[in-house]
């Protein structure tokens, strides 16, 4: 579904991401882990050509998103992406938010988009609030109608970038209890974030990046149990401990 | 002081006759209809302007911050003169010829004005556009919007809301802005003050009535943009005023 071919990006002489290679299969649910700064996020973002690098190649369903001739747009309309600041539209009432791109996008009727969002918003658990402005809700509702606004694209895969980071602790378990579920019903799934829990429970493959380059890409088990890089066990034993 | 109040000469005939205060009214009207064809044409011309200077392209910015530096840095009046008395001779001769005999004074004035004002909203749009989060161009994107419909459906319409309140200032500085077009034959409510003053030398009542004028259309619209800023306000936002609830 998502394959990352030596992929590194530099900003001006800074090298970013230095040669990632991993690839995400259909339906499977992978976590991108390690500390900040090491390039998790601008990695995610390549995969939907939100942030453009200069070497390598993301397919995606077949698609190489660095062609020029790719129609982005399009290929960005498959991909679902969910943002560490929710980045719900402030002017948009929550119903809004969750039809806009059905229709300016997809061309879906008004009837239909409003069908499909009301019922995506009554899967997260929001369906009273459909009216309201994102400025009105907490975080965590914010996250969740965020995740609906992606789903109702129909997405063929969904990109997670720190999704719970900017929430209050009370509010995280909301969220990925809706991600969790989301993986279960097997959704392909790239997530950074540093939810070891979910990882432990939904998550097939964890990759750990460090200074740009992926330095761990093994299944969960094997992560958990006897991650081979001292980088990854000093990074697993200081944010397991608490 | 020896000065003779006479309210009346308002209504007294002038030597076209017409009363004056048809001729105040005659230039009110003028002046209303320069400033609200210039500020459209500024409104259209900064937003694009502005907008440009937002987009990636490297081309585009320096076309939009090449038109702000221009039309900031020289004086109105001037501005006014090149477009009424130097273009005309720079153009092919057929043109000039045109510009000068048939092109109303109405359209010139209004263009020259308009480019001087949009030069300012640019400078607004663009500061706007760059107040709100890359997240936000991020997520239109992501949902597979274009450039465009980013600006269209997400960026736009809160950059909008962002600098209301200096866009107001703007729409009230047309007004004042637009007596500077009566050196260029506009006969707005300026030319007309001047003028009522050289016939009646009433200079005391006039110039209470043309102050008035301009504070009653200033202040119009001052209330009808402090509307507009109330109807669009976003429920659940602090930003933009009192907000908050």
């Amino acid at each position: 579904m998502i394959a990352i071919n030596n992929v590194s990006k530099w900003y001006g002489d800074f090298q970013v991401l230095t040669d990632c290679t991993t690839r995400v299969a259909k339906g499977e649910v992978v976590v991108v882990c390690g500390p900040s700064g090491s390039g998790k996020s601008t990695l995610i973002k390549c995969v939907n050509a939100l942030e453009p690098f200069q070497k390598g190649s993301v397919v995606v369903n077949g698609i190489a998103v660095e062609d020029t001739k790719t129609n982005l747009p399009r290929l960005r309309a498959q991909v679902g992406m969910v943002f560490q600041h929710f980045e719900l539209f402030p002017h948009m009432t929550i119903t809004q938010n969750l039809t806009v791109a059905q229709m300016k996008v997809l061309g879906r009727g008004k009837e239909e988009a409003l069908d499909k969002g009301l019922k995506l918003l009554d899967r997260v658990g929001l369906k009273s609030q459909a009216d309201k402005f994102p400025g009105q809700l907490s975080g965590g509702q914010q996250q969740r109608v965020a995740i609906a606004r992606a789903l109702a694209m129909d997405p063929i895969c969904m990109l997670f970038d720190e999704p719970t980071s900017a929430l209050d602790p009370e509010m995280i378990n909301e969220v990925l209890d809706v991600m969790v579920q989301l993986a279960r019903e097997g959704m392909t799934m790239m997530c950074v974030t540093h939810e070891m829990g979910f990882a432990r429970k939904v998550a097939h493959r964890v990759i750990f990046m460090d200074q740009g380059a992926i330095v761990e890409d093994a299944t969960k088990d094997d992560f958990f149990g006897k991650p081979r890089s001292e980088r990854a066990q000093s990074f697993l034993a200081k944010i397991l401990q608490h | 002081m020896n000065y003779h109040w006479d309210w009346l000469f308002f209504f007294q005939e002038a030597d076209d006759g017409l009363m004056y205060y048809q001729w105040v009214l005659s230039g009110l009207g003028w002046t209303v209809a320069v400033s609200l064809t210039s500020l459209a044409i500024a409104l259209l011309l900064g937003s694009a302007f502005g907008v440009m200077r937002t987009t990636p392209n490297r081309w585009l910015i320096a076309i939009g911050d090449t038109y702000v530096d221009v039309f900031r840095n020289i004086p109105l009046i001037v501005q006014l003169f090149l477009w009424f008395f130097v273009l005309p001779e720079l153009v092919p001769r057929d043109i000039g010829l045109w510009m000068k005999q048939d092109l109303p004074y109405f359209v010139t004035a209004v263009i020259g004005l308009g480019l001087f004002t949009g030069a300012r909203i640019a400078e607004q749009v663009k500061a706007g556009i760059n107040s709100l989060s890359r997240g936000q161009r991020f997520a239109g994107l992501a949902l597979g919007f274009t450039e465009w419909q980013t600006y269209r459906y997400v960026r736009l319409p809160m950059a909008y809301r962002i600098v209301l309140p200096a866009l107001t200032s703007e729409a009230m500085n047309v007004y004042k802005n637009s007596a500077v077009t009566y050196s260029v034959g506009i006969l707005e409510l300026y030319f007309q003050y001047k003028q009522i003053i050289e016939k009646t030398s009433q200079v005391l009542e006039i110039t209470i009535v043309i102050t008035l004028a301009y504070f009653v259309v200033a202040f119009a619209t001052n209330r009808l943009f402090a509307w507009i800023e109330q109807r669009s306000r976003v429920p659940g936002m602090i930003a933009g005023g009192q907000g908050g609830k």
